[in-house]
């Protein structure tokens, strides 16, 4: 082996970290100062876009419907996977059939997803309002109430997801040792203390992993209201991502798209920060 | 027993609330219009005709091509990359590593919020828009792929290494013909992660091309049913969204355990 060798290895790797993510950060920090319609030359404008992102109305509203979102995704999330993983760690028979239906949404499209439930949502002939007509219910307007549409998503994101966090969770359950379990019930432990203080603290990184990336998956929603709303009714579903999107390639304002990524990157960080000082820590 | 009937009962409608709707939706495609708004899981009014409008509407089938295309030379070049970089990691001592294996860390940890109006740019400056490049590129390495393959090199016998030295062997075959064939699970699932990855990503081809013949399925699937092109005709639409999802069905259909496993280690990663 030469000297060299290990170098002309990594070298492919390197090269594109440098073009495809190390100069964009360092790009974007440059745009924010910058306005630019990526025609005409770039017009140094110091923090304008900054001041302009904190006055933006509709940078807030975007914050606001990801948190609305994530409000009910990651406990709705949580919750469900946990009940699944709970009944599918007690089965044997069928138990393979069932994770697999479980996880099929995971490997399909969100546009197809997308699609399909914008259908299942429909305020006409959806088949969640044929099924309240059915039982002398009024409909709802799924997506085109303001008050409804976003969390009408957050449940969509999580029927498309919840599988893929049932395995995780599974993966843990199955790590608890049976041992545990009887001793516990030697001892009389109730069904909530036998979870309270053998299940959770094992499956604990699991959740925060939970948390995690749905909370990552709430600021890159895009072709969900995309598709379904564009980010209406007035704005309350407009995503993040969805932001950058108009800002950069409706109006052509690449400094302040720029400016729009770059304070969502910190957001995103900061709060899983945030998240892994407090959700990550021992029970 | 019946806690035993009670648990089959849950899990059975908790697998039928993830699988109707698709059924619904396959269904759904093969209606007439007017018999659309059924809960049943039959067609009503039996027709291929919302498929052959599709194709009539927008160039799906070249579309399909271009995914394939994209998806298969991508996740051959992210193997082949993330191989070599993964070796050089795991088996070479080399001043620099650690640093590179922190580059890692933060190139993964990175959100892409922050990369992706400065990627478009550079794909602008590079004359890349509306070009297979811009689809293939800045995908073709990946830094999971790198992490997996350290992790599975590290796994593996220096005697494995020292024997082919022995022979005369040079780095790219010991890599490629004597250790990746021991590793060919970690193989899979980075072929898996990739490949379902890049056939169902919207937003990039939505920004970097606009002309027709060079879209992928996704990205045209989205713009037909938004612009206005499916002329409200639900089951038109429908039908496009199922042909969009039938390759990775029937890739999961057959490599279905694998699919999970990868997915879950991906998961577990972040």
């Amino acid at each position: 082996m030469k000297k060299w060798t290990p170098y002309l290895l990594v070298s492919p790797y390197l090269l594109h970290v440098v073009v495809f993510v190390l100069f964009p950060v360092v790009f974007s920090v440059v745009l924010t100062f910058h306005s630019w319609n990526i025609i005409s030359p770039m017009q140094y404008v110091g923090l304008a876009n900054y001041e302009r992102l904190f006055k933006d109305r509709l940078f807030w509203q975007a914050i606001w419907n990801t948190v609305r979102f994530l409000l009910v995704h990651i406990p709705l999330q949580i919750l469900i996977a946990l009940a699944l993983a709970e009944l599918l760690n007690r089965t044997r028979r069928g138990a393979g059939l069932f994770r697999a239906a479980f996880f099929l949404p995971v490997i399909v499209s969100g546009v197809v997803v997308t699609i399909l439930w914008q259908q299942l949502l429909s305020f006409n002939s959806g088949l969640l309002n044929q099924l309240l007509t059915a039982i002398a219910l009024p409909r709802v307007a799924w997506l085109d109430d303001p008050a409804v549409a976003m969390y009408s998503i957050a449940v969509m994101a999580t029927w498309k997801n919840v599988g893929l966090y049932v395995i995780l969770f599974l993966v843990g359950l199955q790590s608890v040792p049976e041992q545990y379990y009887e001793a516990a019930d030697m001892e009389g432990a109730t069904n909530w203390q036998k979870f309270r203080y053998i299940t959770l603290p094992i499956i604990n990184p699991t959740i925060f992993t939970v948390v995690v990336l749905s909370t990552i998956s709430g600021f890159s929603l895009f072709i969900e209201p995309y598709i379904m709303t564009e980010g209406g009714p007035m704005n309350t579903t407009l995503s993040a991502v969805m932001y950058i999107y108009k800002q950069a390639f409706q109006y052509y304002h690449m400094g302040y798209s720029a400016t729009l990524g770059f304070c969502f990157a910190l957001i995103i960080l900061f709060v899983v920060v945030v998240q892994k000082r407090y959700v990550e820590q021992d029970i | 027993m019946p806690q035993t009937l009670l648990k089959y009962l849950l899990l059975s409608l908790a697998a039928l609330s993830f699988i109707y709707p698709f059924i619904w939706m396959v269904s759904a495609s093969l209606s007439s219009e007017s018999g659309l708004g059924s809960l049943v899981l039959l067609p009503q009014g039996f027709t291929w005709g919302n498929y052959a409008t599709v194709f009539t509407k927008i160039p799906l089938g070249r579309a399909f091509l271009n995914s394939a295309f994209v998806a298969i030379v991508t996740t051959g070049l992210v193997l082949i990359s993330g191989a070599m970089v993964g070796y050089a990691l795991a088996r070479l001592d080399f001043v620099g590593r650690s640093a590179i294996f922190y580059l890692i860390i933060f190139t993964m940890t990175l959100p892409f919020q922050i990369t992706l109006i400065p990627n478009y740019i550079t794909m602008v400056q590079l004359g890349w828009v509306d070009t297979y490049f811009a689809l293939i590129v800045p995908f073709a390495l990946s830094s999971l792929s790198v992490l997996l393959f350290r992790q599975a090199f590290q796994g593996l016998p220096q005697s494995l290494i020292d024997a082919a030295r022995m022979d005369g062997a040079g780095e790219l075959r010991i890599i490629f013909q004597i250790l990746v064939p021991n590793i060919l699970p970690t193989v899979l699932t980075i072929t898996i992660l990739t490949f379902m990855g890049l056939w169902n990503e919207a937003l990039w081809p939505l920004i970097v091309i606009r002309n027709e013949p060079t879209m992928t399925m996704p990205q045209l699937v989205t713009l037909f049913s938004v612009g206005g092109r499916a002329d409200a005709q639900l089951g038109v639409k429908i039908a496009a969204a199922v042909m969009l999802a039938i390759p990775i069905v029937v890739l999961y259909l057959f490599f279905q355990k694998h699919f999970i496993r990868s997915m879950a280690t991906s998961g577990m990663k972040d």
